[in-house]
């Protein structure tokens, strides 16, 4: 804040100390009456003819109230609270939480840090780890994810063992370190609303879902020429490039005519945020593990 | 209002202001010791509980003290069994309990709360009881206070409060005892390696309990406890208290034994002022009831055994109702006591029924909020779920989760497995059930989510949901 600011600041907290603590002393006496009887003390107060009857408190209690002006007058001192004026033990909240997360990442260095020689796989075979997984990715990852890692509507499935860049530890790790960038490029511009609609028609084909074959046919060339680069001549996807795989039937933007129009025409962007800040790398392992665990996960029928 | 308060300020002789101070050191009490009925009620009920407190945490059931309050594990262990943070409800009903127990017992019997088992006053007079052991009853221990410092008064005050601060330390290692761990603690403080914590709070509990029963006795009652504000509300004219029989009593003054003082006008208190003597709150019973008075019966007992002495009838000080004062009979049942004992028993009942009915399984479940009502994958419907589980069993489980849905549908389920329960753990398990698209005839349905222990299939909790799917 500015100097002006801060005086106003200072001024102010002074003033109010200094008032309590005349308020305190100079009520802590009264004159006395002549004609008062000694037996039958008031305070000298008459409220509608009632008078307030005088119950001394204890000394302690006075004491204590002093004691907290001193308090006051220590913590102005020490801490910040007048203004600019940083406090002479330099405290701040940013170095509080500092501490407070050196020693939580001291505590957890056991708890987490045992993984961190250990190959994913074999994280991944550990309850204990997973269970530690579990909870970081139910808190970091499943707003996008789903609490299952089931997906949602452009935030991939992770548990269908279908990979956009790769299901190795390696590669799990490579995103989640990294993050990733999406693109599919617009091609709108490119092949002509004519083309779209085709490629649309083919891509469904390839999906064995309804299509008009007559279109997909040219489809399969306007495929031929653009698209083949990133998702093959088979549409079988790229993982370097993060190309999906347009032949299994699972969709990041859907699966209706319209959808895959609209993403062909318009071209999407998506990212993965990195997570290298944000969670440290025990506990990226752990995550990792865990997202490699879940595509392992069985399906029970009941 | 708005008139000025008007505050008189008389000028004496030489035109100085004489004041007076609001704040006033407290008199010390020096208390007589006395013997009589209400003083052995106190012991006998008093004893027990003291001894309760002292030795309940080095008794050891299943395997864990028998009463721990495990804060770092937010585990509470009370005799047979372990409560967890979830159970802060089941706490919520005892405190509750405590206070309307305190209520009824108040509207019957005043503040014998406060004169027979409140820790103040135990502890007050426990250490009362080493200052008569060191110094000698009240006489002397004012003498003892004004008397100039010397080798007698040295050892005679040493050794009052060597007792106080042994009692002290006693009191603050079984009260740190029922959060550390009695013997741990013992042992841990033995050898110097106790948690700095654990010693800091024995040292603040010692000094706490040196101050309390030591120094400041009485002016907790009178100046800090709350109960001590609102308790008057619940005296009604039939709650028994103890009183001064005025009309027994007065006139007041002294006489021989065995004149006939009846005829000079008197009645039957001689003003020996044993009453004043004895009492730990420094009143005097005769003005009548004031808020001080703790009822804890020692002037009942001082002045009893005067009557004794001068051979006239007991009770001029005793337990009575101001209406048995005025009409000669306490009205025992009345609305209010019966009103109070109807909602306390209705509670002790529903808290011993919740205590007993606790399943050591618990599970909640929760629809996924970071996905859409349902998902459609392969022509399946997707319902996801998070189901938090909380093992508050001594043991640890491995739990299965069942889906009871409809009939004919065929319900997968997807989960994390063989996830170990620790006892007390909580933890969530997202699960995501499935439905074959073309078998789903309703928009939603009710599915039952039972929750079942691996090792021991009694322990389960179920609960009902909603299945949601594409109309």
């Amino acid at each position: 804040m500015s100097t002006g600011w801060s005086i106003w600041v200072i001024v102010l907290t002074l003033t109010n100390l200094a008032l309590v603590t005349w308020v305190l002393f100079a009520n802590r006496k009264v004159a006395v009456d002549d004609q008062e009887d000694p037996e039958n003390r008031t305070t000298g107060h008459v409220y509608d003819g009632i008078e307030e009857y005088d119950n001394p408190l204890p000394k302690w209690w006075f004491l204590l109230f002093i004691l907290t002006l001193v308090f006051s007058a220590a913590y102005l001192v020490i801490y910040p609270g007048m203004g600019n004026f940083k406090g002479i033990a330099g405290w701040t909240s940013v170095g509080a939480l500092k501490a407070d997360q050196a020693k939580a990442q001291a505590e957890f260095k056991d708890t987490f840090g045992q993984y961190v020689d250990q190959p994913i796989e074999k994280i991944a075979e550990s309850r204990e780890a997973l269970k530690m997984g579990a909870r970081i990715f139910a808190n970091n990852c499943s707003v996008c994810h789903g609490a299952d890692g089931g997906g949602n509507y452009g935030f991939p499935n992770l548990t269908d063992n279908d990979w956009l860049y790769g299901g190795t530890p390696e590669k799990i790790l490579e995103t989640l370190h990294e993050g990733r960038k999406g693109l599919m490029p617009p091609q709108g511009p490119v092949i002509g609303e004519e083309g779209v609609k085709n490629a649309t028609e083919y891509v469904l084909s390839l999906n064995g879902l309804e299509h008009d074959a007559a279109m997909a046919a040219e489809g399969k060339e306007v495929f031929g020429t653009v698209c083949m680069a990133c998702h093959g001549v088979d549409g079988k996807g790229n993982q370097s490039l993060g190309a999906p795989n347009l032949t299994d039937n699972i969709w990041l933007y859907g699966s209706s005519r319209e959808e895959i129009q609209h993403t062909i025409r318009g071209g999407r962007s998506n990212e993965m945020p990195s997570q290298k800040d944000k969670l440290r790398e025990d506990k990226i392992r752990l995550v990792a593990a865990y997202v490699y665990s879940l595509s392992r996960q069985e399906e029970v029928q009941q | 209002m708005s008139d000025r308060i008007p505050t008189r300020e008389e000028q004496d002789g030489d035109g100085e202001v004489r004041y007076r101070m609001l704040y006033e050191s407290e008199d010390k009490v020096y208390i007589r010791h006395i013997r009589g009925i209400y003083t052995r009620i106190r012991k006998y009920t008093g004893l027990p509980l003291l001894l309760a407190f002292f030795f309940i945490p080095w008794l050891n059931i299943d395997g864990h003290q028998a009463v721990h309050f495990d804060l770092p594990a937010r585990k509470f262990h009370i005799l047979w069994t372990t409560f967890g943070p979830q159970d802060g409800f089941l706490l919520a009903w005892l405190l509750i309990i405590a206070a309307f127990a305190l209520f009824a017992i108040t509207t019957w019997l005043g503040r014998v709360w406060c004169g027979f088992t409140c820790p103040q006053t135990v502890w007050t007079l426990m250490f009362i009881w080493a200052e008569r052991v060191c110094e000698g009853d009240r006489a002397k221990r004012m003498k003892l206070d004004q008397a100039p410092w010397s080798v007698e008064k040295l050892l005679r005050k040493g050794g009052t409060h060597t007792i106080w601060l042994l009692i002290s330390l006693a009191t603050a290692l079984a009260f740190v005892g029922y959060f550390y761990g009695i013997r741990d603690l013992v042992v841990d403080l033995a050898t110097f390696s106790a948690h700095p914590q654990g010693v800091f709070w024995v040292g603040l509990f010692t000094f706490a309990t040196y101050m309390n029963a030591g120094f400041m006795r009485e002016q907790v009652c009178k100046y800090m406890c709350p109960y001590a504000r609102f308790q008057s509300v619940m005296y009604d004219k039939d709650t028994l208290a103890v009183y001064y029989d005025t009309r027994r009593g007065e006139a007041r003054g002294p006489r021989k034994k065995g004149t006939d003082y009846k005829a000079e006008g008197m009645g039957d208190c001689i003003d020996c002022y044993w009453c004043v003597q004895v009492c730990p709150v420094d009143i005097d019973i005769r003005d009548g009831m004031q808020y001080e008075c703790i009822n804890c019966g020692l002037c009942v007992d001082a002045c009893n055994s005067v009557m004794d002495k001068m051979e006239y009838p007991r009770g001029l000080i005793r337990f009575t109702s101001e209406d048995e004062l005025e009409t000669g009979k306490t009205q025992f049942a009345r609305p209010r006591l019966f009103g109070y004992a109807a909602v306390l028993l209705l509670m002790i009942g529903l808290l011993a029924f919740q205590v007993v009915d606790r399943s050591p399984v618990q599970a909640e479940v929760l629809r996924d909020r970071g996905t859409q009502m349902y998902r459609l994958s392969r022509g399946m419907v997707q319902n996801v779920y998070r189901v938090k589980i909380t093992n508050m069993d001594q043991r640890p489980h491995e739990f299965e989760v069942q889906i009871e849905g409809k009939e004919g549908y065929d319900y997968s389920l997807r989960m994390q497995r063989g996830v170990r329960f620790a006892p007390g753990e909580i933890y969530s398990i997202p699960i995501r059930v499935s439905v074959p698209r073309e078998q789903l005839k309703e928009a939603k349905h009710d599915i039952d989510i039972v929750i079942r222990a691996k090792d021991a299939p009694e322990l389960e909790d179920r609960h009902r949901t909603v299945f949601i799917g594409p109309k």
